[in-house]
């Protein structure tokens, strides 16, 4: 159980978090609004009505919840792979070693603020979106819970990425080689039904499948997958990476010597 | 109960380099204690585990009774830390910087304010606190670093090298501070350089070289075991050679210098009688080096030659 001192702490790292990417909202939040827009244009607007229909809704409605989740996987992941790899880099990370706060509240507070910027940034693309469509929710409360544990994951694997990385190329090689392929691969743009059935078991071992499909299946109320055997996934992404990056925190590895 | 115990702390880097050896400290309540040595004796990685930004090898270390791996959170509780490196983040403002570290260590934001707004105004600082910290002069950085580590009211105040690049003024104007500090009863360890700070400052110390403490005494003590002390006397008139002074070790530096040990059973008296005898007229006289670092160099030598 944690003090009122413990959650003061707690507090405090959230606090400075949402403060310091709404501080660079132009580096933040601008961009991912213009790109995404940018997505909409082309792939909902332009070339859309020439694909047609996809699995009995419209194009740019069916990758509409992909951009969205897209965009949130994308700066949940930056948030904290960036703010715990500067703290680091600047030697400020330190400030938090020397207090007394449990390594599990430092976890939980970076965590939060990729959560935010998640929620902020998919709020902005859901707007974004609402100027080329209209969007229904089917279901708002696994919308909202795919939104939160996709953002908990990928905040997650942020941090480990950071407590790892040397220098800021090491931050960059993650999201360009692993996390982009498997978000473009991960049915943003199509559906896995569309592939060979090979490229369909490949696909299912993406586990950004599985997070687009749930998202997708909370708005649109279709998923190329059983929505039950993605909650599990982000069940056990979450436990799996809360516990490594736990454990690496109390090792002190990459923060301590 | 002592401020800070520290047992048989080992500490082997990964890169196999032994940083410490067997080092056993005591500071009591209250105390002004210097940690000196020479770069690489290891003072900052003591300072780094005790803490908890360097991970000790074997060994246990107590602050104020709380053991750093058992009470961990208790022990930390007690320490506030100003680092030898700057490590804030250069983005946020000095106010903003202060108050969040009174956060992580559950101070209520409104409380947390107010502290850093009187540490902040104590240490000079209130016209820039709304500034980003990166315009700061180096000084200044310095001296926000101390506020930092003052906004929780620790017990003990942990000072790696707080005035290394700082103007003469300003060094004098922070021991100032921290005297005033250590009379409220906040017990003091500094690590310096500077070893005319540590004779000014500090009433017990230890030196440690390669690892190891090869003194831990009172400054009386180690100052009363200095054998000889070293004097430049300048003098009004030139001299072509240097006289026969009995009984002192004395060298002409130029025609207006003269360096002269004197041991210290011996007055300087004695030498000024032999200056009269010979019409050598003395203008100023000083200290060749501080007291201090005589016995510091002494006692490096000797544990180099023991090695």
């Amino acid at each position: 159980m944690y003090t009122q001192s413990t959650l003061i702490a707690l507090y405090t790292i959230v606090r400075k978090e949402i403060s310091r990417f709404t501080r660079i909202w132009v580096q933040t939040i601008l961009p991912p609004a213009i790109s995404m827009t940018l997505y909409f244009v082309i792939f909902g607007s332009l070339i859309g009505p020439r694909i047609g229909m996809m699995n009995g809704f419209s194009y740019i409605d069916y990758i509409a919840p992909g951009i969205i989740m897209m965009s949130i996987i994308n700066n949940s992941y930056a948030n904290v792979v960036s703010s715990f790899f500067g703290a680091k880099f600047q030697h400020h990370i330190e400030e938090m070693l020397v207090a007394p706060i449990p390594n599990s509240i430092i976890l939980i507070g970076f965590i939060t603020g990729g959560i935010v910027r998640g929620f902020m940034v998919g709020a902005v693309v859901t707007l974004v979106a609402l100027f080329f469509t209209e969007l229904n929710i089917h279901n708002l409360g696994i919308t909202i819970a795919v939104v939160f544990m996709t953002s908990v994951v990928f905040s997650l694997a942020g941090l480990i990425n950071a407590i790892f990385a040397k220098k800021f190329d090491d931050i960059s090689i993650i999201p360009t080689f692993v996390l982009t392929p498997l978000i473009y691969l991960g049915g943003v743009f199509y559906s896995i039904d569309m592939l060979p059935e090979f490229w369909q078991t490949v696909s299912s071992f993406n586990p950004i499948l599985y997070m687009v499909n749930a998202f997708r299946y909370g708005m649109l109320g279709e998923s190329d997958i059983n929505i039950t055997t993605a909650f599990l996934i982000l069940t056990l992404f979450t436990c799996v990476l809360f516990t490594v990056s736990l454990h690496l925190l109390n090792k002190g590895v990459g923060i301590k010597h | 109960m002592s401020a800070l115990e520290i047992n048989n702390l080992n500490k082997v880097y990964p890169n196999k380099l032994t940083a410490l050896k067997n080092v056993d400290l005591k500071v009591s309540q209250g105390d002004f204690f210097a940690l000196l040595g020479p770069n690489g004796a290891g003072k900052s990685t003591t300072i780094g585990i005790i803490c908890g930004l360097v991970n000790k090898t074997s060994g246990s270390i107590k602050v104020f009774g709380h053991d750093i791996d058992s009470e961990n959170e208790a022990a930390k509780a007690c320490i506030g830390i100003v680092p030898q490196e700057i490590n804030f983040s250069q983005f946020e403002t000095p106010l903003d910087i202060v108050v969040n570290q009174g956060g992580y260590y559950g101070i209520k934001r409104s409380i947390a304010l107010q502290r850093a707004k009187k540490y902040l105004d104590k240490l000079g600082l209130t016209e820039k606190c709304h500034e980003p910290s990166r315009q700061l002069s180096g000084g200044m950085k310095r001296r926000l670093m101390i506020a930092r580590a003052l906004i929780h009211e620790p017990k003990m105040l942990i000072l790696d090298e707080p005035t290394a690049g700082v103007d003469v003024e300003l060094r004098r104007s922070m021991w100032d501070f921290l005297v005033e500090i250590n009379q409220q009863g906040v017990t003091i360890v500094l690590t310096t350089h500077y070893l005319e700070e540590a004779e000014m400052l500090c009433k017990n110390i230890a030196i440690i070289d390669q690892g190891k403490i090869i003194e831990n005494t009172s400054m009386k003590i180690l100052l009363s075991n200095l054998n000889k002390e070293t004097f430049i006397i300048d003098l009004i008139s030139p001299i072509e050679s240097l006289p026969e002074l009995n009984g002192f070790d004395a060298k002409l530096i130029d025609p207006l210098t003269m360096e002269v040990e004197i041991e210290r059973e011996k007055s300087i008296n004695d030498l000024f009688k032999l200056f009269s005898t010979y019409n050598i007229n003395v203008c100023s006289m000083r200290n060749k080096s501080n007291r201090l670092e005589e016995l510091f160099l002494d006692l490096l030598d000797s544990n180099s030659k023991e090695d």
